[in-house]
């Protein structure tokens, strides 16, 4: 696949046609199987895996995030999870809003925790939020400036491989830190909650939360396009040449900074939608969503789908989700091990994931398959030496 | 004879007080010794005692002082019961009897009394309360036990109790304890300082002694030097203070630059293990945490046994359990090692998932064996209290953890640069095929690297167990300041990572009084992503071309 062939070709390659198509179904039937028959009907979704699965779409959409910089450019962020929490926070912010003088306090502004701290006014980060289309800019825009300013940093002073890990791990759990101090403005230890309607829909009603589910899914389907347009253009071939040989590309004349910078940014604001859409399905958001384990989880969720080929990456995010819901659920003490083990696994005997080893079954070979070339091509050792 | 003419002050109050005071003047001449007090002869107590049984608050008042004064063995037993309403007298014989516990005593001899006669009460009225209280006080000033008579010196000077001067300047001559003299001396400063009487001479040394005992105390005493005092005295109290706050400052650094050593000796013991894993062998090993849980848990595991079965050598059961938590933590690291790490040789950032995942299962293993609630593990008799530096309390199980973690520090560059196993170990680091050809068996050289790496962090667990709860998420809160230290101080480098460590610690606690805790904490970590933004290979990166392939 190169950039001569013309876009749309690209787009359906084989493996992200399918998830496409899968998404723009469930988005168009799942809806109407939940709303249109009746409970005791054969072919009823009940809400509650309406949500649920909701959920796993928006984790697939992080999970999408991320393999576009790991995957295809070799940046193992361990604080996309903090992409996705700020995201999250941005529509919390709105959904607070929108309460209005429904709160507790019944204050006609201010949420309940700041009339419960005893706030006089808004703080100047919450100005504006009661709109829905600022919160929505702000929810992409938070995390592509942080994504920016930190990428700016780090790619110029060129902090790769580990150390770039091991940062963008301190950099999620300070935000954590800071998150969960009442004096940050957002809530502190409890986050943000008891949300009651988003543009004058209440979050309870089925009709709103199939809505959500539809309106995930093409998040996904379209995160999806998105980074197989990236990855498939000459753009994204560079990408695979860094992750592969930064100081080869570099000696060739690209400005590596400049590509890793511009996918990292794109990544975040993914995760940051995708975090979006999370906070009104599952209601809450609170500084937990920074904890470096979730960020970790979500890099599992890449590996166990396949690194470096998008679908795979999402299918990851939805299987481990699934899995992780069945466990905690039938065996609560098992399912630390199974993620364990998971990992161990995963990382032992299925190095490309399970989309990369049901390709190599196959025999499918391509020249510019991304799934295969980590073990190739030097890329861990490069990773550690620069 | 202080304390007589102090007792003199209440002698107007009535004519009985005048014949008791007599009495008690006529008696200590016969003793002749400074230590006339403690030796009033029983003529003299019962003479006091029978104070009490007038029936009148002015006797009972007097017979007080004089009984505190007199140096009665049991004048503290009576004095409490007088307070209490405890005290009685026969009626017929006027024999003063005190009650305690179901029992009677004689208050002349301090014997059971088997058959008491009728008695009736002495009567207590608040003056005579507070009368006990004061006399108490001047009583503990002679307790046998000194940490009590320096505390009693204290509580006069806190209350700027000026009618215990005389009988502590008296205590204060008769004392030979020289901790006990100085809270005396302290004592009789500020009370000098603060008692209108004085002459200025007296104010003026008063104030020397406390400006050089340099404490918050002795500011605020200078700081209520009374208005009557002459100019010379206001501006040698002004200079004390002024000198004080610079000492006090001083201190606070000192203690602080205490604080972040401590801290920063915990970081080390924690990213000690991990400069090996990590530094030396580049396996990003994200159960290192749980490697120092582990050691943690061995060390409650040998505090239960040794409870169990030697409770006399129960303080002991931290130096034992050094080696088994060395060897557990060690063993653990070297099955990892084996099992999976092996196998991810090259690829770093697989490393890192893998040893996620086994972390993990450490945890929720432990978290099955032990139950997730924190386990309490016992500091030995000897990391408990503090220990007084130049009026700095340093707490000792913070003592110990600063020289413990340099002495890991140590031994772990004695083991890397003194011992053959250290050479083949640097040896397959610089140079692996090398190393190989040179007979070395590389695969069992990597295997004790990590092995050794793990089993610090389980001796560091030890020590952590003295200070952080003992649960199975003890490793997950120190994985990322561990890393942070590591590459702060250079991947690679032992040294940097002491200096790191010692920094970080010490820059937190700097900025704490700033900005309080997390907030510090956040500052630190942002300073680190920004430091690391500057120079990407920590303080001490390696140089050549081992480092470049």
């Amino acid at each position: 696949m190169t950039s001569r062939k013309p876009i749309l070709f690209r787009l359906m390659a084989p493996h992200i046609a399918p998830a496409i198509l899968a998404l723009v179904a469930a988005a168009a039937l799942v809806p109407i199987a939940n709303l249109a028959f009746p409970p005791d009907h054969a072919l009823h979704v009940p809400t509650g895996t309406v949500v649920l699965v909701g959920k796993w779409l928006t984790y697939a959409l992080l999970a999408v995030a991320l393999d576009l910089v790991w995957g295809y450019c070799g940046i193992l962020s361990l604080g996309h999870g903090a992409f996705f929490a700020l995201g999250g926070y941005a529509m919390g912010m709105h959904l607070m809003r929108e309460i209005g003088p429904r709160g507790v306090y019944g204050h006609p502004v201010l949420p309940d925790f700041m009339v419960f701290l005893d706030w006089e006014a808004l703080p100047v980060a919450w100005w504006g939020f009661d709109v829905f289309a600022y919160a929505a800019f702000m929810a992409l825009f938070v995390p592509g400036a942080l994504a920016f300013v930190f990428g700016w940093l780090a790619f110029r002073s060129r902090v790769t491989g580990v150390y770039l890990s091991i940062i963008t791990q301190a950099g999620t759990y300070a935000l954590m830190l800071a998150f969960f101090r009442n004096e940050l403005g957002f809530g502190g230890n409890n986050g943000l909650t008891d949300f009651k309607d988003v543009l004058g829909f209440s979050l309870q009603a089925d009709t709103t939360r199939a809505a959500l589910f539809a309106l995930s899914a093409l998040a996904l389907a379209g995160g999806l396009l998105l980074a197989q347009a990236i990855v498939t253009s000459k753009f994204g071939l560079v990408l695979v040449a860094i992750r592969d040989a930064e100081a080869r590309t570099r000696f060739l004349g690209w400005r590596v900074e400049r590509f890793k910078l511009f996918v990292f940014v794109v990544s975040a604001m993914m995760a940051g939608l995708a975090g979006a859409l999370y906070v009104p399905q599952v209601g809450i958001i609170n500084p937990s969503e920074f904890s470096p384990a979730n960020s970790i989880e979500a890099v599992i969720w890449v590996a166990v789908g396949g690194r470096g080929t998008l679908s795979g990456a999402a299918l990851g995010a939805i299987l481990v989700n699934w899995l992780e819901s069945f466990l905690t659920g039938a065996y609560p003490e098992a399912w630390l091990f199974v993620l364990g083990f998971l990992f161990v696994v995963v990382t032992l005997f299925l190095p490309k994931g399970i989309l990369g080893a049901l390709r190599s079954l196959r025999g499918r070979r391509r020249a510019a398959d991304p799934g295969k070339a980590p073990e190739k091509s030097p890329a861990g050792a490069t990773q550690a030496a620069e | 004879m202080a304390h007589l003419a102090r007792t003199s002050i209440r002698l107007t109050r009535s004519v009985l007080v005048a014949l008791t005071l007599a009495l008690v003047l006529l008696a200590a001449p016969l003793v002749s010794t400074p230590v006339s007090a403690q030796q009033a002869s029983t003529q003299d107590v019962e003479t006091i005692l029978a104070g009490f049984t007038r029936g009148q608050f002015p006797a009972t008042l007097a017979a007080v002082d004089a009984l505190a004064a007199s140096g009665h063995p049991h004048a503290a037993p009576i004095l409490q019961a007088l307070s209490d309403r405890r005290l009685v007298f026969e009626t017929a014989s006027r024999r003063v009897l005190w009650q305690e516990g179901g029992q009677t005593f004689d208050a002349l001899t301090g014997e059971p009394v088997a058959a008491p006669g009728p008695t009736t009460d002495v009567r207590v009225s608040n003056a005579v309360r507070r009368a006990v209280q004061t006399a108490m006080a001047s009583l503990t000033l002679r307790a046998p036990n000194p940490a009590t008579r320096i505390e009693a010196a204290v509580s006069i000077l806190r209350a700027r109790d000026l009618s215990q001067r005389a009988a502590l300047a008296e205590a204060r001559a008769e004392e030979t304890d020289p901790n006990v003299q100085r809270a005396f001396d302290d004592t009789l400063a500020g009370l000098a300082l603060v008692d209108p009487d004085a002459p200025e001479a007296e104010r003026l040394a008063a104030v020397e002694r406390l400006t050089a005992r340099a404490d918050a105390g002795a500011r605020a005493l200078l700081l209520s030097v009374p208005a009557d005092a002459t100019d010379a005295v206001k501006a040698a109290a002004a200079e004390g203070i002024a000198a004080i706050d610079r000492r006090l400052e001083i201190q606070g650094h000192v203690q602080n630059l205490f604080f972040g050593l401590s801290l920063g000796s915990v970081l080390l013991l924690a990213a000690i293990g991990l400069a090996i894993t990590f530094g030396v062998m580049g396996v990003i090993n994200m159960a290192h945490g749980e490697m120092v849980m582990i050691g943690a848990y061995a060390t409650f595991v040998v505090q239960e046994l040794m409870r169990a079965f030697a409770p006399g050598l129960l303080d002991l059961s931290l130096l034992v359990a050094l080696p088994l938590a060395f060897a557990t933590a060690g063993l653990v690291g070297i099955a990892l090692e084996r099992l999976v790490i092996r196998h991810l040789y090259g690829r770093p950032l697989e490393t890192l998932l893998a040893t996620w995942g086994v972390s993990l299962i450490l945890q929720q293993a432990v978290r099955t064996l032990f139950g997730p609630t924190n386990r309490e593990v016992m500091n030995p008799s000897f990391m408990s209290g503090s220990l007084e530096l130049f009026g700095i309390a340093l707490t000792w199980s913070r003592v110990w953890i600063i020289v413990f973690a340099l002495a890991v520090f140590l031994a772990l560059l004695v083991a890397m640069k003194a011992t053959s196993f250290g050479l083949r170990m640097r040896a397959v680091v610089q140079n692996r095929r090398m190393a190989a050809s040179m007979g070395i068996r590389t695969p069992w050289v990597d295997a004790l690297t990590f092995g050794l790496g793990s089993g610090i962090a389980g001796v560091a667990g030890v020590a952590l167990s003295q200070i952080d709860n003992v649960s199975p998420n003890l490793g997950q809160s120190y994985i990322i300041d561990s890393f942070l230290v590591v590459v702060f101080g250079g991947v690679g480098s032992l040294w940097g990572a002491l200096v790191a460590a010692l920094s970080l610690g010490v820059a937190n606690k700097l900025v704490e009084p700033l900005a309080g805790a997390v907030l510090a904490k956040i500052v630190i970590l942002v300073a680190v992503i920004l430091f690391i933004q500057k120079r990407p290979r920590g303080l001490f990166a390696l140089k050549g071309r081992a480092v470049e392939s």
